[in-house]
């Protein structure tokens, strides 16, 4: 009998930082200044936020909406943008079929119009910089590992990043135009010549785990239940310590 | 708050289950944890309570079975903003595993820890009482891995991440000690009610 089970403590790794509690509770005015189209069902919508208290990579944040009956719509959404955009923030958005937020988003929002955010929201996911980085996302989940790979690119950090994406096809593939030789697009769907179609697999993952950097990895995965659940398999699977997999599931 | 421009939301009939702030996810029911899904067999699962009581004990999958069935038909919210109506949980009250170990009286509250080493606290007032479950069959199956199984810790009345997922042991304290979301910026208590999402809520 394990009479004397103490739990692993394996997981229970602190947060990256620490979050300010004030910030996480306070209701702030965001104003829509931007609307850039991404794919044919997601965009960007950039927002000036006078007050937001700086986040860091891999955040997000809570947005609501209030109907005039005062009904009230929140949900999460991960920060895009990169920290040094001083009193801006950036959100992408997938067009949720019959989506309540991101319907009202992708139809009715224009520049302008005011929502309230709180945040930024957990400091789990988020990155700043310190460590060695391997980023594996799908869809929308690639959101907060720009808002990693940007800081990186705009900080010029030295540490090694790689950047692992999935989509279903070249024309839903978010960011498409950003991506550098830190990065290994996926196509579920359909592929441009020459490159094959599948899901991700273990021939994605098993050579940038051969090319361990000092200190490992440190992995996040983000996107879809089924894609955090494989991607996260993958990696264990690789050698990856679980304690090493910071795993961020939209839904 | 202000209105906001053409939102209107979709059609909805008031519902005086749903608490502030939250929509019904009707079948779904969404995966949110941060950690890999791990791999435990019922065969390898132990569940301890221990600290502030008279007869610290674990029990393992038989001996856990061996305590009286208990099951919770009702509601559930998570702090995500979706809510569950008329789910089905099968397992044991926490309550006989307190007629065990028997807390002090000085014990208020717990430290719910996860196999994963998740962990998030609670009053005890809120996990006795009939008030709290260890839950291992959802609408009468064995309960997902990836929501827990093969046991979690269920505490339907506070948002669901106080629902410890893959649970492990409770440890009793005669003070409160932040878990994990909590450490990240989440409310102590958590209730759904007074929708206690984030600490200053
Ligand atoms: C930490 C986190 C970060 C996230 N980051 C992002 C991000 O960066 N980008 C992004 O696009 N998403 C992100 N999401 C997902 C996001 O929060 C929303 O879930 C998503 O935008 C859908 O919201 P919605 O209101 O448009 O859809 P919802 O209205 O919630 O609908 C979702 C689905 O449920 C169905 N549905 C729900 N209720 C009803 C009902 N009453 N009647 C009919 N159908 C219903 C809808 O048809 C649809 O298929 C994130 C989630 C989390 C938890």
């Amino acid at each position: 009998m394990t009479d004397t089970f103490a739990p692993a403590t394996r997981f229970a790794v602190p947060g990256r930082i620490a979050v300010s509690n004030r910030a996480a509770a306070v209701w702030q005015t965001a104003t829509l200044t931007e609307i850039r189209r991404e794919t044919p069902h997601a965009s960007t919508f950039r927002f000036v936020v006078p007050d937001w208290a700086g986040h860091l990579p891999g955040q997000h944040l809570m947005l609501r909406l209030r109907a005039e009956d005062g009904y009230v719509a929140q949900r999460h959404y991960s920060i895009a943008s990169h920290p040094d955009d001083a009193g801006h923030v950036e959100l992408t958005l997938d067009h949720v079929e019959g989506g309540e937020v991101s319907g009202w988003f992708h139809t009715v929002a224009r520049p302008g119009d005011e929502v309230e955010v709180r945040g930024p929201l957990s400091g789990f996911f988020a990155w700043p910089g310190d460590r060695p980085a391997l980023l594996l996302g799908a869809g929308s989940g690639v959101v907060p590992l720009m808002s990693m790979l940007r800081q990186h690119r705009a900080r010029g950090l030295s540490v090694p990043l790689r950047l692992v994406v999935s989509a279903r096809s070249p024309e839903e593939l978010i960011y498409t135009r950003e991506y550098g030789a830190e990065t290994t697009a996926v196509f579920t769907r359909s592929a441009p010549k020459g490159v094959p179609v599948g899901r991700m697999a273990a021939a994605h993952v098993a050579p940038l785990l051969a090319e361990q950097p000092a200190g490992g990895w440190e992995a996040y995965v983000c996107g879809s239940n089924g894609f955090a659940e494989h991607a996260s398999r993958l990696l264990v699977e690789a050698g990856q310590p679980v304690d090493r997999i910071r795993i961020e599931r939209f839904g | 708050m202000h209105v906001t421009r053409g939102f209107t939301g979709r059609p909805r009939v008031p519902d005086a289950g749903l608490p502030p702030g939250q929509y019904d996810a009707g079948d779904d029911w969404p995966v949110l944890s941060a950690e890999v899904t791990p791999d435990l067999a019922p065969a390898d699962w132990t569940f301890r309570v221990d600290g502030l009581v008279e007869q610290p004990r674990t029990w393992d999958w038989t001996q856990a079975h061996e305590l009286p069935s208990s099951a919770y038909e009702g509601d559930i919210h998570c702090v995500t903003s979706w809510s569950k109506f008329g789910v089905r949980f099968g397992g044991v009250s926490l309550d006989a595993f307190f007629d065990v170990v028997r807390p002090h009286v000085s014990a208020t509250h717990v430290v719910a820890y996860s196999h994963t080493g998740y962990t998030t606290n609670l009053p005890l007032e809120d996990v006795t009482g009939g008030r709290a479950w260890i839950a291992w069959e959802y609408d009468g199956k064995p309960l997902p891995a990836e929501h827990g199984g093969p046991a979690r810790l269920l505490v339907p009345h506070l948002y669901f991440w106080k629902s410890a997922k893959w649970i492990a042991g409770l440890r009793l304290l005669d003070h409160d000690e932040p878990g994990f979301w909590e450490q990240n910026g989440y409310h102590g208590r958590g209730n759904p009610w007074e929708e206690q999402r984030y600490s200053g809520d």
